[in-house]
């Protein structure tokens, strides 16, 4: 089983994620140059958090160009699994391989601090370890998070059950309070219609040992292992 | 001086007369245009050091873990396992007073380069900060351009901001200090210096274009400000953090290759100063042809290229064989990377634009040839003044006042919780800020190691402008005292040394004693001092900034599974105090207390009792190794009772409380001692510990053996902050609830105010 971790200039979680796959979670993973274009020795690909670009037009606005984009329309396709974290949510988004747009945080600041997370569906690849409506702690750290989409849409995606993860206070309520960003419907993240590609603005890799506060985030990437031994690893 | 014009330039380039005369006579003939600017800028007080050198020469810089000492891009000090620490800080006040965001994105900007310059990777940033008080609108406006514009660099960076401080005051209301350490981490052999080795290596720039941005920044860095200074804002770089980024992850790459034989930022003074720099330390010469230097302006002429000080450009020492792989490796990371010239063994720097020489200047005048001074010193006028504090000037508060006043301090933006600017930072990226912001220091792992590594910023202004040498050794006493109660041991400093203008006498006293206290806390505390910056003529219209030498300290943690943290962990542990708390009236010297509830600025603050602050900190050190200590903090603004508060604040859950009968501290019969001294005085040489009832016998031998005075005063109990008298009356009692409150919000209440 490999992991990749996709590097766009000005990436800067590629490293945090790489530890948390190889290191903490202890399967096979590799950094992937963001001109590379086979992606078929990779059984998932991570786009991760960072600056990607500098994120001087919009976030992710730039790297959704990146030779890398071209082949992960086909690696999505062959319904492999794609996580993409903060930035690299922001890279999904704007590659369409998930809808909506990500504003600036309501408060107009970068916010850098634990929020609690609703496991809202723990039927994907990449939460199927958690409890159905576990209350889980994770880190963000992002300027522009705040997630938009038309309401259908929105309707669609709960609906659907394509809403993965949500903001929530303590007890398990999604609060303005409890909302970081002002996303709409405290959505934290979401996954495709095929349940391959998940997009999230907070971060595992920044959680996945409990020497850093916490350990709830190890738990995606155990659960894309899990999922990957149980059955995709054949369709390669 | 007859015969000098009044316009004449050397003048308007902020060289004095006789320092145009000097290089006259050393050069043996009149300098041209562009050799006077290059003269200026590394002339200039900020690169020079005209008026401190011979004051930090007595500074102590050696030790047995230092790798590489001041005079270098930074201090690198030996962390066991093969690694190293390359650290250092650096102030960018003057572009920070004009231009709050662009002077402190491009101050991060600067001090990243220098510890990568040295082979290390950067994996930490803290921020030394000081503001006018935050009502004040124009104070506001700065302290809102400052920590956005450390967010906006720094968070793009990938480089953590785990800690720093803040602190507001009146004099800094027009001259904002903005100081940022850097702290790296590389194995030994990875080491890299600025020296330009090797007669016909080549010499190149990577990274940005060079334009006509922050020419003479560091002139206008070397003055005071006036209300011309707004003018100077094109004197101010513009930072591009990707472009850092990937200059950071270029130059690894290719010194990882071994394809770099010297290296060095461009930063004050650019390609001037690198060059002069890299080739005085070899003892070489450059040739340069500034037409091969990539432009980012039409036109540009040798002074201005020679002069620019646009960012994220390094310059790079590389042998004729390696010159392919390093462009390649920009290439990789789509950065410029130019051809721009050659060592020789001239001893000169030779600047060539189309085929003329524009330039020819020996190194070792440019970079070491500057005139030293030693101004006339003078003790401040005002000290007559403000040691004038007897018992009778501050009136003793009643008990039932001392909730209010608790409140009060916590709330007070010196001592309230920074999250409001903290969380504005990424502290957690890279996943090894294992302590972060808002604590003491900062506690970073080392991966594939148990060691973790501890960083402080530390000095408060207050107690400097009252004492400037024991101030100064305070800042010292407090970063070690900070470093030690996470149970890591203070290994070395950096200092950034943020003061007036030397050519006032009265100034040009505090500079001296606080070196002076600097050196001999460093001494006492076997921290030497790696390396750092001076930054003079902090002050506007003859008002100076409080004296300012701030510390940042380096401290390592053997393993980091044991280490202490400030909050209670279990309700029932002893509550004691390591050390001294005087509780007299002169411990309100400078204190918090002093200010917010009295409205005074005065007193006389002891010196720190080194040998009992290396008491102390062996005692957290042995402790932290036999996992004894529950929880440490020291005392600092706000005193005793503000250290307790925040070991609540900090607290596991169910511990979050604690009950304090100070009659412990061995100070009930003396006449002197008051109660609001004994809660909040400050200048203590002192740490608060709680541990288990049952290690308090080998808390007291551990003691003992360090001389160090161990006073019970209490236990880890109920949700209140309590004291009771010596006959077991409660004379204070403040639920947690509102304590926690004040803390938390008291930061955003005086910025809406």
């Amino acid at each position: 089983m490999r992991f990749g971790v996709v590097v766009f200039p000005g990436s800067n979680c590629d490293t945090d994620a790489y530890h948390a796959i190889k290191d903490v979670a202890g399967v096979q993973c590799e950094h992937v140059w963001h001109t590379t274009t086979d992606l078929s020795g990779f059984d998932a690909i991570v786009l991760p958090g960072g600056f990607s670009y500098g994120d001087y037009l919009r976030c992710g606005a730039l790297a959704r160009f990146s030779p890398v984009m071209e082949s992960l329309y086909g690696f999505v396709e062959k319904g492999r699994l794609v996580i993409g974290i903060c930035n690299g949510f922001q890279v999904l988004l704007e590659a369409g391989l998930l809808p909506g747009a990500m504003l600036a945080n309501d408060v107009l600041e970068f916010r850098c601090q634990w929020v609690n997370l609703k496991v809202e569906n723990n039927k994907t690849p990449f939460t199927l370890l958690y409890d159905p409506g576990e209350v889980i702690r994770f880190p963000i750290a992002h300027g522009e998070g705040n997630y938009y989409a038309e309401p259908d849409v929105l309707d669609e995606l709960e609906r659907t059950g394509r809403v993965v993860l949500r903001y929530v206070d303590g007890s398990g309520r999604p609060t303005r309070e409890a909302n970081p960003n002002g996303a709409a419907r405290n959505i934290a993240g979401i996954i495709n219609e095929k349940g391959n590609v998940l997009g999230l603005m907070p971060h595992p890799e920044r959680c996945a040992e409990s020497i850093l506060g916490g350990e709830d985030g190890r738990r995606v990437f155990l659960s894309m292992i899990k999922s990957l031994e149980s059955g995709a690893l054949a369709s390669r | 001086m007859t015969g000098i014009p009044e316009t004449a330039s050397w003048r308007e380039m902020g060289l004095k007369d006789k320092e145009y005369e000097l290089i006259k006579e050393r050069l043996g003939r009149e300098p041209n245009y562009t050799e006077l600017g290059m003269f200026a800028v590394l002339w200039s007080e900020h690169c020079a050091y005209k008026h401190s050198k011979h004051l930090l020469r007595t500074l102590p810089t050696k030790g047995a873990r230092v790798l590489v000492g001041p005079g270098e891009n930074a201090g690198v000090v030996d962390i066991g396992d093969n690694l190293a620490c390359a650290f250092k800080i650096e102030s960018h006040n003057h572009p920070s007073a004009v231009e709050p965001y662009q002077g402190a994105a491009t101050g991060i900007g600067g001090i990243v380069r220098d510890i990568l310059a040295m082979g290390a990777r950067p994996v930490v940033l803290l921020d030394s900060l000081r503001f006018g008080p935050p009502d004040d609108p124009r104070s506001r406006f700065l302290f809102g351009g400052v920590v956005s514009g450390i967010a906006g660099y720094g968070n793009c960076l990938g480089i953590p901001t785990v800690g720093g401080e803040v602190f507001f005051a009146r004099p800094y209301a027009l001259n904002p200090l903005v100081n940022v350490f850097c702290g790296g981490i590389m194995k030994h052999e990875d080491l890299h210096k600025g020296q330009a080795y090797g007669v016909g290596n080549v010499v190149m720039v990577v990274g940005h274009s060079t334009g006509r941005d922050g020419i003479h920044g560091c002139t206008f860095a070397s003055d005071v400000l006036d209300e011309d200074s707004e003018s100077k804002r094109p004197n101010v770089q513009v930072g591009d953090p990707f472009m850092e980024k990937l200059l950071i992850e270029a130059c690894l790459e290719m010194m990882a290759r071994g394809a770099v034989v010297g290296i060095q930022d461009m930063g004050a003074a650019g390609i001037t100063s690198s060059c002069a720099e890299t080739a005085a330390r070899a003892g070489t010469g450059l040739v340069i042809d500034v037409g091969k230097v990539p432009m980012r302006e039409e036109g540009m002429n040798a002074y201005e290229v020679m002069l620019s000080e646009s960012q994220e450009r390094m310059l790079l020492i590389v042998s004729p064989q390696k010159v392919h792989e390093v462009k390649s490796i920009g290439a990789k990371w789509g950065l410029n990377v130019a051809e721009i010239g050659r060592v020789t063994d001239s001893g000169k720097l030779q600047v060539f634009h189309d085929g003329v020489e524009e330039a020819s200047i020996p190194v070792s005048l440019l970079a070491m040839g500057s005139p030293e001074y030693t101004p006339e010193a003078r003790e401040p006028e005002y000290l007559r003044e403000t040691r004038e504090l007897d018992s009778g000037s501050v009136r003793a508060p009643e008990f039932p006042e001392m909730k209010d006043i608790l409140l009060k301090l916590l709330g007070s933006p010196n001592i309230a919780s920074k999250e409001p600017i903290f969380r504005q930072y990424d502290h957690m990226v890279r996943t090894d800020t294992v302590e972060g912001p808002g604590q003491g220091a900062a506690v970073v792992r080392v991966k594939g190691t148990k060691k973790g590594l501890v960083f402080t910023t530390d000095c408060n202004g207050r107690l400097v402008y009252l004492n400037p040498k024991g101030g100064a050794a305070w800042a010292v006493t407090e970063a070690a005292l900070n470093v030690a109660v996470t149970g890591a041991k203070p290994l070395a400093i950096t200092n950034c040394l943020n003061f007036g203008s030397p050519e006032n006498p009265e100034i040009y006293w505090q500079l001296k004693e606080a070196v002076q206290g600097m050196a001999e806390a460093c001494q006492a505390l076997d921290t030497p001092v790696t390396g750092g910056n001076v930054s003079l003529y902090n002050e506007t219209e003859g008002e100076a900034v409080y004296p300012t030498p701030i510390v940042g300290m380096l401290g390592l943690c053997e393993d980091i599974e044991k280490r202490i943290t400030p909050g209670f962990k279990r309700s029932g542990d002893v509550v004691a105090v390591l050390g001294k708390v005087w509780g007299d009236t002169r411990s309100l010297s400078g204190s918090e207390y002093l200010e917010v509830v009295h409205g005074m600025v005065a007193g006389d603050p002891r010196e720190p009792d080194l040998n009992l602050a290396r008491g102390i900190i062996e005692v957290l050190t042995e402790g932290a190794r036999d996992g004894l200590f529950g929880s440490a903090q020291d005392l600092s603004e706000g005193g005793l009772l503000v250290a307790l508060a925040e070991s609540c604040i900090h607290a596991e859950d169910g511990a979050t409380g604690c009950v304090v009968s100070p009659k412990a501290l061995g100070c009930g019969g003396r006449e002197d001692v008051r109660a609001d001294a004994m809660l909040f005085g400050e200048s203590n040489t002192a740490v608060v510990v709680s541990f288990p009832e049952d290690v308090d016998e080998q808390v007291a031998a551990l003691c003992r053996r360090h001389g160090v005075p161990l006073s019970v005063i209490g236990r880890v109990d109920e949700s209140v902050v309590a004291v009771e008298t010596c006959g077991g009356q409660r004379v204070l009692e403040v639920p947690i609830a509102e304590i926690a409150g004040a803390y938390a919000r008291g930061l955003e209440t005086a910025l809406k105010r």
